[in-house]
């Protein structure tokens, strides 16, 4: 990667099917430079993740993601030991005469070892992008284990001793703020909290993201999802929604959004995730939504 | 990696190094947690070429000092005033020079009260009407402290006059909220033991047997904590009850982290961050600043669909208890009321109701906003004095 400024980066980014608004730019500036993790938080469906697909895609590295769940640990997300194989080879080995900590030696070794993201993360040559995404579902405790591979790069396994990292991989957590992260995760990652983009950063997006679109009608979409987002809704619509409804339109051939009120409304299923959003936005509403639209 | 050149020429001038100082300490006094990584990181960006312009400069401190969403939204105002000379809008200093002034008043509290970190042990075992006979001895601090809990535990908030008295009023609640929150946490780790075979254990063990796992070792279920999503109504009617509330608020989310609390009265008010502050007299400082400007009758069918629609997602999970603490005077429509309780209780799993009242003789609830609420509510209980608030705990514990 040969970003220097700012401002090549956002250009590279958004070559890479990114489209960033300027502090996001800098944060992702600031990682590659101060080695510092880069935590996002916003809203579901913000693009959060994209920017590390994006990232990845722009460094040509691999993208290692770790998706968090509640009860994730360890053994899911730095190493496990392949017990199968540990067996077989504790039972092969029955006959040979070998003492236990022969045994244990051979059994507890790299051969027996099995990676997970975390560790995968670190043993690569070429430094990847690692994605830790919504790591706010994750446990107390396993943001413990996280500081100290953020910190240090490296994991200790009690077996094989510590395993320092090839190369440093660009981090990138996301976050819905369901749970408050501690302030010690938080201290170690660089911040930055990604909103819903105005208008013209989402016609940008979807110019980008879908094919055939033409300037004016994504402009005309994006407005129109703006203003969705301000409605009563129970389930605000993201970027990833409003790219399939682009592409939905751009499929059925809509050229105008006033001159395909209809289409609209039927193909208002791609950005409208519950019945009651569902109900709400009834042909009225999206009357008035695109009487507002310029 | 490193592709950005970081230039380490010349050093920074001292007078730049001062300037950086000074501003990492107004960051923390506006509330940041900026600690000695962020300063060196920041004086590497001072040196590095890729800040050129003021705005660039701005935008790289953002994400380097900021931690969470409301770091991230003020840091311009904190930034321009100190960089820029542009006068901060928040009341930084007002509330500082106040919460200065209380925090001695309570400290002095405490310091009349006797000594002021009694073990949780004893916090436990003191919660009122529990275990302390009146006594005839003298009075030493300790046994002082737990006669008026014993006193004050059977003692209707709203008639509790005394000044003195009210204090310490709040400050149990607060002490016996803490209590209640360490006994539920730990309740959650003596439960580790189940099903599950540790097979990682159970293959090292069975090394020494030749490899014949004989002893197999279990593991315990993830223990799931219970969120607590409190919201506290603030209005006239309740201001009897919302200082000792507010304290016993505090006390229970105080460095708990499966814990959110609003406050409403017209409208809602988002207070976690407030009440996160570990000195209680300036998190109620900053919660009384956050929740100005609201005034006038309550309004809960409101309150409640502005937290169904903005909050609800992101602070309920299934494992949420929600407790209301509210009089149930509602001076909007009951239908809304109950609507949105009934949308609330869809999401959670408890909905505790708290109502003062309870305890007053011969109360019924027959206010239309209660009558529409009742239907949705798991528990409906009183909490006038502190006996009613111990009560809870059992309650809470079989969630």
């Amino acid at each position: 990667m040969t970003t220097q400024t700012k401002d090549t980066l956002a250009e590279a980014l958004a070559g890479a099917g990114y489209v960033a608004d300027d502090g996001l730019a800098m944060a992702l500036l600031l990682t590659e430079m101060l080695n510092r993790p880069l935590l996002l938080e916003g809203e579901a469906g913000v693009g959060k993740t994209e920017v590390a697909k994006a990232l990845a895609k722009l460094d040509n590295t691999d993208l290692i993601r770790l998706q968090c769940y509640e009860g994730l640990d360890r053994s899911d997300a730095i190493y496990e030991w392949n017990y199968q194989r540990q067996l077989l080879a504790i039972k092969a080995r029955e006959g040979s005469g070998d003492n236990a900590e022969t045994v244990e030696e051979a059994v507890f070794s790299e051969k027996y070892l099995l990676e997970r993201p975390l560790l995968a993360a670190i043993r690569q040559d070429k430094a990847p992008v690692l994605l830790i995404d919504e790591v706010d579902r994750a446990d107390e405790e396993f943001e413990a284990f996280l500081l100290e591979l953020l910190s240090d790069f490296q994991v200790s396994i009690p077996e094989l001793g510590t395993i320092e990292a090839k190369s440093i991989p660009r981090v990138i957590l996301t976050s819905n703020g369901t749970r408050e992260l501690s302030d010690a995760l938080r201290r170690r990652c660089l911040y930055h909290y990604v909103d819903y983009p105005d208008p013209s950063r989402e016609a940008r997006i979807l110019l980008s993201r879908v094919e055939g679109l033409d300037t004016a009608l994504a402009l005309q979409i994006a407005e129109l999802m703006g203003k969705l987002r301000k409605e009563d809704l129970t389930k605000v619509p993201g970027v990833a929604e409003t790219i399939d409804w682009a592409a939905a339109l751009v499929g059925l051939g809509t050229k105008n959004l006033h001159e395909r009120r209809e289409t609209v409304f039927d193909t208002l299923v791609c950005v409208l995730k519950t019945r009651e959003d569902q109900a709400r936005i009834t042909p009225e509403v999206t009357d008035r939504l695109l009487g507002k639209v310029a | 990696m490193a592709s950005v050149h970081l230039e380490s020429h010349d050093d920074l001038g001292t007078a730049v190094r001062v300037r950086l100082a000074g501003f990492v300490r107004s960051l923390r006094d506006s509330g940041y947690k900026v600690g000695l990584g962020e300063t060196e990181d920041a004086i590497r960006l001072l040196r590095s070429d890729i800040i050129k312009r003021p705005q660039r400069l701005k935008e790289a401190f953002r994400a380097l000092f900021s931690g969470r969403l409301s770091d991230w939204t003020k840091f311009d105002d904190v930034f321009d005033a100190y960089w820029l000379g542009r006068g901060v809008k928040s009341g930084i200093k007002v509330s500082g020079s106040s919460s200065r002034k209380t925090t001695k008043t309570i400290r002095e509290m405490v310091d009349a009260q006797g000594p002021p970190q009694d073990t949780i042990a004893g916090d436990v075992d003191r919660v009122p009407g529990e275990e302390d006979e009146p006594s005839d001895e003298t009075p030493s601090g300790r046994r002082e402290g737990a006669s008026i809990a014993d006193h004050l535990g059977k003692a209707d908030f709203r008639n509790i006059h005394d000044p003195e008295q009210l204090a310490k009023a709040h400050e149990l609640a607060e002490k016996l909220a803490r209590a209640m929150r360490i006994r539920l946490t730990r309740r959650d780790k003596q439960k580790r033991k189940g099903p599950r075979l540790d097979l990682r254990k159970t293959i090292r063990h069975s090394i020494a047997q030749g490899g014949t796992p004989i002893e197999l070792i279990r593991k315990g279920p993830r223990t799931r904590q219970l969120r607590l999503v409190i919201l506290l109504d603030a209005s006239g009617s309740m201001s009897n009850y919302t200082g000792v509330f507010t304290r016993f608020v505090h006390g229970l989310l105080d460095n708990f982290r499966e814990a959110e609390a609003f406050l409403f009265h017209t409208r809602l008010v988002h207070v976690s961050s407030a009440l996160s502050e570990r000195d209680a007299t300036r998190a109620l400082d900053r919660m009384g600043l956050m929740a100005q400007g609201i005034g006038g009758g309550t309004k809960i069918g409101e309150a409640l669909a502005d937290f169904n629609r903005s909050h609800a997602a992101r602070v309920i999970h299934s494992r949420t208890c929600v407790m209301i603490l509210s009089d149930g005077y509602d001076t909007g429509t009951p239908d809304q009321l109950g609507d949105e309780m009934a949308r609330l209780r869809k999401r959670c799993k408890r909905i505790i109701w708290l109502n003062p009242m309870i305890g007053w003789d011969g109360y019924e609830p027959v206010t239309g906003g209660m009558q529409a609420a009742l239907p949705h509510v798991d528990l409906f209980a009183p909490a006038h004095n502190l006996d009613s608030l111990a009560a809870l705990e059992p309650y809470l514990e079989r969630l």
